[in-house]
């Protein structure tokens, strides 16, 4: 193929992926947008299978049969509750494939076009670093997003004295190596920025809290796609910048959804050290205070007489794996006439859009399911708000108490609701450390237990 | 703060009316010594799909903000193309170099995410459904 028939497929494959993004603007142009995408991938990797450099096809074939079984196998026995940790490692991939093509455009630039070894030219050298650089860091970041994600590592937040000013020292570093390597084009500058790269992609990660990962999944598939980019730059190659743009855009702005959502901005996620899952441990200070507990009867009683109740799920919910249990109470309330919905708040869960696919898992039709600004009018109408698994995103704090952490954040209005029903495990305060000062009141029942047996218990009782 | 459609199709007859100028801007300017795009074509192109990025995003829904993760994971590992032209001139075993040799892990790592993520994509757009 000509050098323009290859640059048209490119930018048909380009196209391609833009549909694909383009059909996530609705459930049911998704499914369309995603074998758009795939026809995009695969005019992309024929349209390079043709070019007349490449020829070692059965090392080729091999590679994609390997990389293709695992990646068959992993999507479909992996359990949608950990699709956070799942796209948390498919991101490390990607940043790992960035660096592994940087380093063979280094020594073997001629694949490229872009010059011979030790002689290539200095728009090239910068592109590649930052390929290779953004590429480290995504890898490397990703990875402890995973271990944290996967529970392999704690999910408290790890702070250390002068951890910023390290950084910073590290990312001059950073920059100087790429100056040098553009002069000297001296593989040791070269492997420098890789490795100083994957230890600051490890160093901002790690101050960051379990419950900041919606923030740091979306911020990390933003660094995926500048990798690509980089990398479009080096080799020139129309796909793979168009990509990256659209990845590293998609991602900034989940970031600054996600971000919105908690009413923090994007550097007070990054200095990190908020939140950790183990907070609640000084749950007891609001002991002495009494609140209403109840039985799953007692539940199934109030919620049998309502007529709209809505569910506000968490990541709790998640946890027990309750949503199936969740989607039986609400086709035993709907029987009984009652109108069931469900309120999702923005930062709810360890990924954007978590709590949907869960609930679409349970079979909860999607037109049940309305994000925070659609449904929140609705509470003070509703007769029950039923929180399962979910905490800091319904504490009123956020609108009254200035000194809160939490102040300013969305919160779903449960507390406008006829009776709010907590399914907890404890008392304990959420991610953030704030008591919720919602427990305590007389409209509210607290349900203490696991969220998958009370629901089911609830579902017996009705 | 979702755009509406409307605004989505402004936005993009926009960027396609700025893309068309650009377009020949940067053909003018474009130097014919390596026969391959220059620095400033090559810019011009990845501006432009930052802002198709940005509108197409927005015009997600929040519900689908999973697949949509998932779905620039896969699409993000178009990055094979990089791993394929550098696995591509060892023909033989014997002629596997480092080069060729970094092209094979990135074309395997690639393939896993290529698969994995569309397949998952697609397990999770199959399960939303709407209200029989």
């Amino acid at each position: 193929m000509s050098a323009d028939w290859t640059g048209l497929a490119y930018l048909v494959a380009a196209v391609c992926f833009i549909m694909a993004l383009r059909g996530l603007s609705s459930p049911t142009s998704a499914r369309q947008g995603n074998v758009m995408g795939i026809i995009g991938m695969i005019i992309a990797v024929t349209t390079t299978l043709l070019d007349p450099e490449v020829i070692s096809y059965e090392i080729i074939f091999a590679g994609i049969l390997v990389g293709g079984t695992i990646g068959t196998l992993v999507a479909f026995r992996i359990n949608m509750t950990a699709l956070p940790q799942l796209v948390a490692a498919f991101h490390s991939l990607v940043g790992m494939a960035a660096v592994l093509v940087a380093v063979a455009a280094f020594y073997h630039p001629e694949a490229y076009g872009i010059g011979t070894f030790g002689n290539i030219g200095t728009a090239s050298l910068i592109e590649m670093s930052i390929g290779a650089a953004v590429g480290a860091i995504t890898f490397s970041g990703s990875v402890v997003a995973f271990a944290k994600l996967q529970g392999l590592v704690s999910g408290n937040p790890v702070v250390f004295p002068l951890q910023h000013p390290l950084n910073a020292v590290i990312g001059i570093a950073i920059v100087a190596l790429t100056i040098a390597l553009v002069f000297g084009q001296d593989p040791t500058s070269f492997w420098a920025i890789v490795a100083l790269s994957f230890l600051i992609g490890f160093l901002i990660i790690i101050p960051i809290g379990g419950a900041d990962m919606p923030v740091v999944v979306s911020m990390l598939n933003s660094y995926s796609g500048w990798a690509a980019c980089g990398i479009g730059f080096t080799l020139t190659n129309t796909a793979l910048i168009i990509t990256g743009a659209l990845v590293g855009s998609a991602g900034a702005i989940l970031s600054y959804i996600m971000c919105k959502g908690m009413n923090r901005s994007i550097f007070n996620v990054l200095l990190g050290g908020f939140g950790g899952d183990t907070v609640a441990a000084e749950q007891q200070a609001g002991g002495s205070r009494s609140v209403k507990q109840g039985s799953a009867d007692d539940a199934a009683f109030i919620m049998s007489n309502a007529n709209q109740v809505i569910v506000v799920p968490g990541y709790g919910m998640a946890v027990a794996q309750a949503q199936h249990a969740l989607r039986e109470m609400a086709d035993l309330l709907k029987e009984k006439g009652v109108d069931v919905k469900y309120a999702i708040h923005p930062v709810a869960g360890r990924m954007p859009g978590h709590m949907n696919v869960l609930l679409a898992e349970a079979s909860v039709p999607y037109d049940e399911v309305f994000e925070l600004e659609e449904i929140n009018h609705e509470f003070s109408t509703a007769d029950v708000a039923f929180v399962i698994g979910a905490n800091d995103v319904t504490n009123p704090l956020a609108k009254t108490d200035p000194a809160s952490p939490i102040y300013g954040m969305p919160i779903l209005d449960v507390e406008k609701a006829g009776t709010t029903l907590f399914l907890k495990r404890s008392l304990g305060s959420g991610y953030a450390g704030v008591d919720n000062e919602l427990f305590f009141r007389d409209k509210t029942m607290m349900l203490f237990g696991d969220a998958k047996k009370m629901t089911e218990e609830i579902v017996q009782a009705l | 703060m979702m755009l509406d459609a409307t605004v989505f199709t402004q936005g993009l007859v926009q960027v396609s009316e700025i893309a068309n100028l650009a377009m020949s801007a940067a053909g003018g300017v474009e130097t014919a010594v390596t026969g391959g795009p220059s620095f400033l074509h090559l810019f011009t192109v990845f501006v432009l799909a930052c802002f198709v990025g940005f509108y197409v995003v927005w015009s997600v829904t929040p519900a689908l903000h999973s697949p949509l993760l998932s779905v620039t994971n896969a699409i993000s590992s178009v990055i094979i193309v990089g791993g394929l032209l550098a696995a591509g001139p060892a023909a033989e075993l014997a002629d596997v170099d480092l080069s060729s040799l970094m092209g094979f892990l990135a074309v395997t790592l690639a393939s896993v995410n290529i698969f994995g993520g569309f397949l998952v994509t697609q397990r999770m757009l199959a399960m939303f459904k709407k209200k029989k």
